[in-house]
């Protein structure tokens, strides 16, 4: 059977605490041909004048945006999971936003959005689960695991918080764990890649 | 797929079959619609999707059970204290010269925010004068607004959100605690009037000079979020008043033009 390569089209990352510094990294570091889609999700104080898009833009050419409802998704954009709402994605062009209940204590949730971007991209999704004292994206990981993404987990040894990427190493098996300032470097030899499935 | 334990068919079948009883899914959002059945099936340890299209065939009591878990009722007081603090400070100056004021709490779920805004009346002067109408799909949780009892565990919170909307007095003089609850004072519920009414069937019943709707519409396609901003304006005076979710937005509908937004919170003005 002859097998298709696959091109990354979406970088999905989920922090809690002690996360911010390495995802300021990686958005630095951000792919510039603007083939790529960033969406980040970090647990946060619901702060209707949120820092975030305004931090993430000093460091990056791309376009960043909180997302509001039903916003359309590009590639070549970060985009910031906003405070207060679950982000989802109704399909590979639109987000949708949820002010349901929260999970583990977080609204805007890991697992949610992680679970959202398994469904719609499947095998074109990176996720990286990084620092936090919290069990919120573990689950979310393994369902991107599942639908053939790639996962990455920053090593616990390496974390401010190491309760969150211990969940995930726990509950599956991620396809690299590594400390927190390779993350970036690798992140872009892999969007670089096209991979078999 | 094995992520997802409803399938897009059976989603399909679920919603048709629901339209059947009057509750018209079609045009949601699929996402979270689809998050909002697997966490029903997970809560209520439903092994199949077979089993709960059974149920909601076959048991009336089962099916209004599935409306209210399948419609978001989260909702708090004074969310977004900012929006609150606008309202005081830029809108309820406006309403104060109207002879009467009419507000509806469009899908108000248990009714924080008709509280909320039933507090910012009072301490304008303004409660004696208006009527708020509250209005939601649910049946049960219009029981709530009418007894007004909410959960204690939430009122450090709201009561911290009440003071960043410019709230000047103790919060806790609105209400009586006992046990795990808090009773809010009768006063503030003399001039509600509660209502079911359904967003997406539902028709226009009555002008308003201020109409809440937040965090409904995102629950929604841009299909019916369209037709609900027009139900809107055709229920809204001109000169009157329009607040949505903090991260919702009219711009894309077909009735933007008769709107202004007013600040970098999410308020419009009808201006034709």
């Amino acid at each position: 059977m002859a097998q298709n390569k696959i091109e990354y089209k979406v970088v999905v990352v989920g922090g809690s605490a002690g996360s911010l510094d390495i995802i300021l990294k990686i958005i630095s570091n951000a792919d510039a041909t603007g083939s790529i889609l960033y969406i980040i999700v970090i647990h946060r104080k619901n702060d209707t004048n949120s820092m975030l898009p305004g931090l993430f833009s000093s460091r990056t050419k791309l376009k960043v945006k909180e997302v509001e409802d039903k916003d359309y998704i590009l590639p070549g954009h970060i985009y910031i999971a906003p405070p207060d709402y679950h982000l989802l994605l109704e399909n590979e062009h639109t987000f949708s936003l949820d002010a349901s209940e929260k999970i583990y204590f977080s609204r805007p949730s890991i697992d949610v959005t992680f679970e959202s971007v398994a469904e719609i991209f499947g095998a074109s999704a990176i996720g990286v689960l990084l620092s936090g004292a919290n069990a919120d994206g573990a689950h979310g990981l393994s369902t991107i695991h599942r639908a053939g993404g790639f996962t990455i987990v920053q090593d616990p040894k390496s974390a401010e918080a190491d309760y969150m990427p211990r969940q995930a190493i726990d509950k599956l098996k991620p396809d690299i764990v590594i400390s927190a300032d390779k993350i970036p470097d690798f992140l872009k030899n892999l969007i670089l890649t096209p991979h078999n499935n | 797929m094995e992520f997802n334990i409803i399938k897009d068919d059976e989603l399909d079948l679920l919603v048709n079959s629901l339209s059947d009883y009057g509750y018209d899914f079609t045009n949601y959002a699929r996402a979270s619609l689809k998050r909002r059945i697997n966490r029903l099936l997970t809560i209520d340890r439903i092994p199949s999707f077979a089993e709960l299209f059974y149920r909601v065939k076959n048991e009336e009591e089962y099916l209004t059970h599935v409306i209210e878990e399948l419609t978001v009722n989260v909702t708090e007081m004074f969310r977004d204290p900012y929006v609150f603090k606008f309202l005081r400070e830029k809108v309820l100056p406006v309403l104060a010269t109207h002879p009467f004021i009419r507000i509806w709490h469009a899908g108000c779920a248990t009714g924080e925010e008709v509280y909320s805004m039933a507090i910012l009346l009072e301490e304008a002067n303004l409660l004696h004068k208006s009527l708020i109408y509250a209005t939601d799909i649910n049946p049960s949780v219009i029981e709530n607004i009418k007894r007004g009892i909410f959960s204690l565990g939430n009122l450090k919170q709201y009561s911290e959100n009440y003071i960043l909307s410019g709230g000047k007095k103790d919060f806790s003089a609105y209400y009586t605690a006992k046990y795990d609850f808090a009773k809010f004072d009768n006063r503030l519920k003399s001039k509600m009037v509660t209502a079911t009414h359904n967003l997406v069937s539902d028709r226009s019943f009555n002008e308003f000079q201020l109409i809440f709707c937040r965090n409904v519409l995102i629950y929604f396609d841009k299909v019916l979020q369209d037709k609900v901003l027009t139900l809107f304006d055709e229920s809204l005076e001109k000169l009157s008043f329009l607040v949505l979710g903090s991260k919702e937005n009219l711009g894309f509908s077909k009735v933007a033009n008769n709107f202004m937004q007013l600040d970098k919170e999410k308020i419009w003005r009808k201006i034709k």
